[in-house]
């Protein structure tokens, strides 16, 4: 029997199967130190390029990894109605795994976020988030994922932001977002303008430095708290 | 301000200590009704509440830090010492996400089992639920009947992965163990076993005089208030919203069962309790359905043993016993997750809190911290 059961888009058959029966050498190569890449472009076809130092002689070099899915574009009314009123303010909007997300300028934010509760019914803040990207001029993607209870529908609105740019608050549209944005400012220290009380949410307030920044180390933590607050040396 | 040797003006209550001064007072994080480390500021006129604030942050472990430090498999246990009390759930969320992120789909075997031990936790943590929230109430009785129920699921957990608590039941595309011999027969008698003791538990509770009293109008929310604040899981269905991820956006096998979505009314501690207590037989009826016919097969799908998932994003987000718990994966097309954020149903739930408390008593604060269902572990990460 096929264990390949029901993949919902299946490997396109032949040979890129038989290299997904046997993946990678078994080596127990060391985890490569994480360089903090820029997956920047997700347009770019999943193809991150084949490991160099994995080159074992009996795997075949380049069709090594079925081609992974890439975005398409999404099309809907959605997206069209919205592109008519913002229209090149929505840098883009895709699908992915069968899950749509858009990418807007963040001069739209509070507006464009506003119209997708108030005329799309998307009227629950399931999360905003951020991702550190250091290498890239705006460094963070902000994210917003929502959900429409009437339309059963789950979307994503992202936008690029530089470090140190405010951002404003949605707070006023969903209270949800209070301490989701605080958290992300805690974590990433992006500040949002008009938050009703931006401060830290899970890290003391007197902490320096914000811990889901890529610059930010595994282990590092802020000595001189530690000593004053917890009178110890070290954490570590 | 007043003159020692005059005598104290009663009538007029500014002049006194009787007056009505606002008073700050401090709960926890020490304190057991909250049910871990949770401190709360508290603004009093009497023992009514002006306002509260919660200060979290004292289990916080940096788990979604530690994620981008590990590879996709070594993170699955981590995410069990989230919800602690749910650790299936919180694995399946997970692994269910990585698995769209590398597009493979776990086997129907897997996925049966994968319900029926995600339905026991369910009923595992509301079973936990329900013994503290009564217990902070005043109810001391069902504490120690759903303990020594609950154990019996902890028993099954332990016979089919070797572990109570942070089971770490499930693997990137699928499940690491073969159910183990017996294991159907031993689910279908905790069916039988249990089924009446949820009926004792209601006997105890449900037209118990003081627990009506103590529960019901208490710690009232709307539904207009639940969406806004993004409240989910049973509290939201207590408000009266039928929405269970389950059935709006479903995920493993549950598509194959036939259960239903309890909803209540009033969105107060009453209703909430009830709501709960249907969850609990409506999990034994999805349970009952699916250890029949678990089908053969493998359990494990064909995932590289280096998993590289391609560049990209997903959130992926189950009905955890708390409400919502999504995870947000980003790839870089490493072995490691460049981020995983994880969308805690208690963290955002907690949020409520204030809103739930205002105007009401401070007795009540207990019975809102208990009905909200957090787990202090889930809440920090």
């Amino acid at each position: 029997m096929s264990e390949e059961t029901k993949a919902p888009t299946p490997p396109p058959s032949g040979e890129p199967k038989d290299s997904a029966v046997k993946p990678n050498p078994p080596s127990v190569e060391p985890v490569p130190a994480k360089k903090p890449g820029d997956p920047a472009a997700p347009a770019n076809p999943g193809a991150p390029g084949a490991p160099p130092k994995a080159a074992a002689p009996d795997a075949p070099a380049a069709p090594a990894k079925p081609a992974g899915p890439t975005p398409e574009p999404w099309n809907s009314a959605l997206v069209a109605t919205l592109k008519r009123q913002y229209g090149s303010g929505i840098r883009e909007a895709s699908t992915y795994l069968g899950q749509n997300y858009m990418v807007v300028d963040p001069s739209l934010i509070p507006e464009f976020l506003q119209v997708l509760r108030d005329q799309e019914q998307f009227d629950y803040c399931v999360d905003v988030t951020a991702v550190h990207y250091p290498q890239r001029e705006k460094q963070f993607d902000l994210i917003w994922i929502l959900y429409s209870f009437t339309r059963n529908e789950r979307i994503r609105v992202k936008t690029l932001i530089a470090d140190g740019e405010t951002v404003p608050s949605s707070v006023p549209i969903w209270p949800a977002a209070n301490w989701l944005e605080r958290e992300v400012y805690d974590m990433f220290g992006i500040l949002f303008e008009g938050h009703p009380d931006l401060k830290r949410i899970l890290l003391p307030d007197g902490w320096k430095g914000h811990p889901l920044r890529k610059d930010y180390g595994i282990i590092q933590q802020d000595n001189e708290w530690v000593q004053i607050n917890l009178g110890i040396e070290s954490g570590q | 301000m007043t003159d020692r040797s005059s005598p104290l003006e009663l009538e007029q209550a500014d002049k006194t200590f009787l007056d009505s001064n606002e008073l700050i007072i401090n709960m926890g994080p020490q304190h057991p009704a909250t049910h871990g480390v949770l401190r709360v500021i508290l603004k009093l006129d009497g023992e009514k509440v002006l306002g509260t604030e919660c200060v979290i942050g004292y289990l916080h472990r940096g788990v979604e830090k530690i994620a981008e430090n590990r590879t996709y498999t070594m993170f699955n246990p981590y995410v069990d010492r989230m919800d602690y009390v749910a650790a299936v759930s919180n694995g399946l969320g997970y692994c269910e996400a990585v698995e769209k992120l590398l597009n493979v789909e776990a086997p129907p075997r897997a996925n049966y089992i994968r319900v029926i031990l995600t339905e026991l936790n369910r009923l595992a943590s509301h079973m936990l639920w329900l013994g503290t929230h009564a217990l902070d109430i005043g109810a001391i009785t069902p504490l120690f009947y759903t303990f020594r129920d609950r154990e019996e699921i902890l028993k099954i957990f332990e016979k089919y992965c070797g572990a109570r608590l942070t089971t770490h039941a499930f693997r990137i595309g699928g499940c690491q163990y073969e159910t183990y011999e017996g294991f159907e027969e031993d689910v279908k008698k905790f069916l039988k076993f249990v089924t009446p003791k949820i009926d004792e538990y209601e006997e105890l509770l449900t037209t118990n005089r003081i627990w009506v009293e103590r529960t019901r109008g208490v710690g009232f929310l709307s539904a207009a208030d639940c969406r806004a604040l993004g409240v989910t899981g049973p509290v939201l269905r207590a408000s009266g919203v039928k929405w269970d991820l389950r059935k709006a956006q479903p995920y493993a096998a549950y598509s194959d069962f036939d259960f239903e979505i309890p909803t209540g009314q009033n969105g107060d501690t009453y209703d909430r309790y009830i709501v709960r207590m249907q969850e609990m037989r409506q999990s034994l009826r999805i349970i009952e359905q699916a250890v029949g016919k678990i089908p053969d097969g493998p359990i494990m799908a064909k995932v590289p043993k280096v998993m590289k998932p391609p560049v990209g994003e997903i959130y992926h987000s189950i009905e955890a016993p708390k409400g919502e718990l999504g995870y947000f994966i980003v790839s870089d097309g490493s072995t490691q997750p460049y981020r995983v954020r994880v969308r805690p149903p208690s963290f955002v739930n907690l949020q409520a809190l204030d809103q739930m408390v205002r105007g009401q008593l401070v007795a009540d604060v207990i019975a809102v911290i208990g009905t909200l269902d957090i787990v202090l572990g889930e809440v920090d990460r």
